[in-house]
């Protein structure tokens, strides 16, 4: 295929990706949007002001970019393992198999469709979040590469999910025992310096704590990373690092035909 | 030039399964080549191996003398596929279905409506186009998959049953617009249960089983290895009883019903001869089977008996 078919092919699976989320707009758009809501009810107006500071800032202040980054991986994930998932399921991959469309483009088409969600789902809860607190950004360049690089990452993670994945269960599986533990002790809610040391060093060993922090850093201008001897830049190291990791394993399956070739 | 050249093409699957133990087939361009056998012989994992939908365990498979694995990208755009079974995101309209397989391809937005607008006028979905898929008939869905396999325009179309299941009109249009195709320069490959579709479309065949060709010719010289045909004549006054004859192997069904089976270089005019001479009258006479119903069965049955 020539650069500018290739281009229109990836156009073509973006747009049907899109198409696919915003049809279901209701399941996939609208239910971050009250889970947040709840979220700045429950937690930061009624126990946040009994909370105080958290990290040197309000509660809800606190609690915005670690809400809006989980929001973030969370959609993204369940994007991408969804979709891909449910076109295996119904055979649907089949129409992309048959064609030229190289592993890379099939890839990339996909991961743009959880970005794209991923981060329509950030806006609106920024949104949502800004009825609640006066936000202001300290570094934009920052939180867009934070939020945008997390998001591939974690749309790398479901398409290599729904590879693997052989039935329902399986999609969500990794989501419910393994990313939201990880993302709710990744330090939404609290600062990780509340804990006792040993569970700060057991919480360093979750990556989830870095992008959050980053995220966070991007936002307020000061997280936990710098408090624990870690600068951003390791963070974001670690994202792009995990990037190329996840990225190449996604392309070495899908050239072995891992889950869609027999 | 070729337009489907397969050599030595093997493919076990994990468990032991040989689906395929070394087929070579050759289809030129321009044909019409029906792919026959029965369940399990292998036809689907061919189609799935040429179509990259399963991967080979060894051999060479060529789309218009390009070799699949040297030159993947271009082997695939000469090729359209139709599914044994629907393979489309049901919820999705049918215009969006045919338009976006024509992008995956890398066709131009204007392109790949306007491929997608004539075939969808061709085969009669176009009042469809904007219907969520799933709310379609049967037949409405595999028309669907025949527009979605042309909107490319391949050289080659593969069809694996396209007619199953779906009622005797749709099957008569689809046949129709299939030869059409064909005689404006589309290779053809179908394999289908439907015998008589095959006999009527196809100029040159093979039949596989148990992952080996065991026949591979062209129709027209396949049908004359036919050795005994059954006839069936409905006749116009019922008989009582058979009246005695040695030309003919005869049985009467019912008293309207004779079954006469002829052997090969007995011509026809022969039998109504003899029923005339016997004060028979017929109305009607059909064919029992089809007759590359009775091959088939033959070189099937043949190939068990010889690989038990």
């Amino acid at each position: 295929m020539t650069p500018t078919e290739q281009y229109r092919a990836l156009l073509t699976i973006l747009y049907k990706e899109i198409h696919r989320f915003m049809r279901i707009w209701t399941q996939t758009l609208i239910p971050p949007a009250i889970m947040i809501m709840l979220y700045f009810v429950i937690f930061g107006t009624l126990i946040g002001k009994r909370i105080g500071q958290m990290g040197g800032f309000d509660y809800m202040q606190f609690m915005i970019p670690g809400l809006i980054m989980m929001s973030v991986i969370s959609n993204s994930y369940s994007n991408v393992v969804s979709s891909f998932f449910g076109q295996k399921f119904a055979r649907s991959i089949e129409e992309l198999l048959i064609t030229p469309l190289p592993h890379y483009l099939i890839l990339l088409g996909w991961i743009l469709g959880g970005v794209a969600r991923g981060l329509l789902v950030g806006a609106i809860v920024t949104f949502v979040s800004l009825w609640f607190y006066d936000l202001s950004v300290d570094n934009w360049a920052l939180s867009i590469f934070v939020v945008v690089t997390t998001s591939i990452l974690f749309s790398l993670g479901g398409f290599l999910n729904a590879l693997f994945a052989e039935s329902f269960d399986d999609i969500s599986i990794v989501p419910t025992f393994i990313m939201q533990p990880l993302i709710y002790l990744g330090g939404v809610f609290y600062s990780i310096q509340l804990l006792p040391s040993f569970w700060q060093t057991v919480s360093l060993a979750n990556p989830i704590l870095y992008m959050i922090n980053a995220f966070r850093y991007s936002i307020l201008g000061s997280s936990d990373l710098e408090a624990l001897g870690f600068s951003i830049s390791y963070a974001i190291f670690m994202i792009i690092g995990f990037i190329l990791l996840l990225g190449s394993l996604c392309l070495w399956f899908l050239h072995k035909g891992r889950g869609i070739r027999s | 030039m070729k337009a489907l050249s397969i050599s030595n093409l093997k493919k076990e699957y994990a468990g032991g399964l040989q689906a395929l133990k070394g087929i070579d087939l050759e289809v030129q361009r321009g044909d019409f080549f029906a792919l026959l056998g029965p369940n399990g012989a292998g036809k689907s994992t061919t189609i799935g191996i040429i179509s990259s939908l399963v991967t080979k365990t060894s051999g060479q498979v060529k789309i218009l003398d390009i070799d699949i694995d040297e030159n993947h990208s271009l082997a695939k755009k000469k090729l359209g596929v139709v599914g044994q079974e629907v393979n489309f995101n049901q919820f999705e309209k049918v215009g969006d279905i045919i338009r976006n397989q024509a992008g995956y391809y890398g066709l131009s937005f204007k392109e790949a409506r306007e491929n997608a607008k004539h075939y969808m006028r061709k085969l009669d979905i176009w009042d469809k186009r904007n219907e969520q898929a799933r709310k379609l008939s049967g037949g409405m869905k595999r028309r669907v998959m025949v527009a979605k396999a042309l909107v490319n325009n391949p050289e080659l179309l593969i069809l694996d049953e396209p007619t199953a299941g779906v009622d005797i009109e749709l099957r008569r249009s689809l046949w129709d617009f299939l030869t059409e195709i064909n005689e404006n320069g589309t290779t053809i490959i179908l394999t289908t249960h439907y015998l008589e579709e095959a006999e009527r479309l196809c100029r040159n065949i093979a039949i596989i089983d148990c992952g080996e060709i065991v026949e591979n010719t062209s129709m027209q010289e396949l049908l004359t290895r036919l050795e005994v045909e059954t006839f069936v004549f409905d006749l116009t006054s019922p008989l009582e009883k058979l009246p005695e004859t040695t030309r003919f192997n005869m049985v009467l069904e019912n008293p309207s019903r004779l079954k006469v089976t002829i052997e090969k270089g007995q011509g026809l005019n022969s039998v109504f001869n003899s029923l005339s001479e016997l004060g028979i009258e017929i109305s009607s006479m059909r064919n029992e089977t089809g007759r590359l119903e009775e091959l088939f069965l033959g070189l099937v049955d043949s190939n068990l008996n010889d690989t038990k």
